[in-house]
């Protein structure tokens, strides 16, 4: 079974040379920290900037220069920024090549559910809807179950939804999956998860097509 | 074209539409209680501090805000949350506030959550002069119940309409008196797609220089969409969440 870490390891693979990155709140954000340093990639940031780098060293923090989690950060050379309208261009005209968020369910027909929890205080969806209603190519990052031990990968999400058949490819502590037009197909296990705990662990269709290979992270 | 050309160079006049204001008090005139307001920022980055200290001094009441954020408990526009001067607020994202969940649970706070780019395009919108536009963000969830929805090219969009506000304030980092801005870093945000979007933009500055010296090539917001511009006196800059990396 993987940790935080781990999902956010085995995502960093997904990341391609020349790709320009948005990366959600959570798990999501663990991934710059794995991308493999032979390639060329760009983080955007939907508040204004493209070219994120670190966080800064102490002392070095500046007001002015934050990521839409509101966290100090610093820059790349040949990062930019821009006003939110653009960063929305940027985002709903399909120029970020992938983007990863986290999610509270996602649907075998890749719906996801990421911002409202009936009942409880609503803090808003932020950016998520722009960006899962025009990205080409969304992975989300979350653990296959929540804290009450039932599944997040369902056969209709329970949750008010944020997009609607937009998520391709999930990413949790037990195993890779595509989003397809039949359900959920697998692709990977975690390391010492069985194809049988990740069947117990999903209510949703689940597509098992031959043998299952274990993650490479 | 040519006999203005050479009145401005031989009489050596400036060409300039003066936009400048003597201070906050001055750059509020005529606000008054239940209006439409439209505040810049992301977070507390790049809000219009000074322009949100007088609206607490000056008490206006049952105001509607448009706002990515509503600021903390007791910074941005969680001052005026405080004062309960707020009636409505507009935003995408309104966590790290108590007050404001208080009054949003009980009623007292009318609150529309619109996701963050239709925000921003409602915005450019207001400010381009399209009364409407359609949008991806939001289709098949509850954002687009009661919308006009429309397919163009196999995908469904929903119609979204252009923000009308009565003032916009923003803040950039550096202005001239002919309302010229120029933003700093993310504190760009929504405020260059708040300019000329309501029908009296306020313009606060961190930095008023002299007409001429900002270079035309690298203004963000021309002055035509700015009617009034004033040098905040204090700049907090509040960072909501430090974060750092060790020295190796």
């Amino acid at each position: 079974m993987l940790d935080k870490n781990g999902i956010a390891k085995r995502i960093a693979k997904e990341v391609q040379d020349g790709y320009y990155v948005n990366l959600g709140i959570g798990i999501p954000t663990l991934v710059a920290n794995y991308v493999r340093e032979d390639i060329e990639v760009e983080f955007q940031s939907e508040n204004g900037v493209l070219g994120m780098g670190p966080f800064p060293f102490e002392g070095e923090e500046d007001a002015d220069i934050i990521n839409a989690g509101k966290q100090t950060i610093t820059t790349m050379p040949g990062a930019s920024f821009f006003d939110s309208a653009l960063s929305f261009s940027m985002i709903r005209g399909k120029h970020v090549d992938l983007t990863i968020l986290g999610a509270m369910e996602v649907s075998e027909n890749g719906d996801i559910a990421n911002w409202k929890i009936p009942g409880k205080m609503v803090k808003g969806m932020g950016g998520a809807m722009d960006l899962v209603a025009s990205a080409e190519n969304i992975i989300v990052a979350m653990m296959h179950t929540n804290r009450a031990g039932q599944s997040k990968l369902l056969s209709e999400c329970s949750l008010p939804l944020t997009g609607v058949g937009c998520v391709k490819k999930v990413v949790t502590n037990l195993a890779v999956m595509e989003v397809t037009n039949q359900g959920f197909k697998l692709l990977e296990r975690a390391p010492g998860v069985s194809v049988e705990d990740i069947k117990n662990a999903t209510l949703g269709t689940l597509i098992i097509e031959g043998d299952i290979p274990e993650m490479q992270i | 074209m040519a006999f203005l050309f050479r009145i401005f160079r031989y009489q050596n006049l400036i060409i300039m539409i003066n936009k400048k204001v003597a201070n906050v008090s001055e750059a509020l005139e005529g606000v008054k209680d239940n209006m439409t307001f439209m505040f810049g920022g992301f977070g507390l980055s790049g809000i219009p501090e000074n322009a949100i200290a007088e609206l607490v001094r000056k008490g206006v009441k049952g105001l509607k805000c448009i706002s990515n954020n509503a600021g903390v408990d007791d910074f941005g526009l969680g001052l005026l949350l405080q004062g309960k001067q707020i009636d409505k607020m507009t935003s995408s994202y309104v966590g790290e506030n108590d007050e404001f969940e208080r009054q949003m649970l009980s009623g007292e706070l009318d609150v529309e959550l619109i996701p963050q780019g239709t925000l921003a395009e409602r915005c450019r919108a207001a400010q381009a002069g399209f009364p409407a536009f359609y949008t991806p963000a939001g289709y098949g969830t509850e954002v687009a119940e009661g919308k006009e929805t429309r397919e163009f090219y196999g995908k469904m969009y929903v119609l979204e309409h252009a923000f009308n506000a009565d003032f916009g304030f923003v803040k950039a980092w550096k202005g001239d008196a002919a309302g010229n801005l120029i933003f700093k870093g993310t504190a760009r945000n929504f405020n260059p797609n708040m300019c000329g979007a309501a029908n009296i933009t306020v313009a606060e500055v961190e930095e008023l220089v002299p007409v001429g010296e900002l270079d035309p090539n690298q203004i963000h917001i021309p002055g035509i969409f700015v009617q009034r511009i004033f040098k905040g006196e204090v700049y907090e800059k509040r960072i909501e969440q430090r974060t750092v990396r060790q020295r190796e």
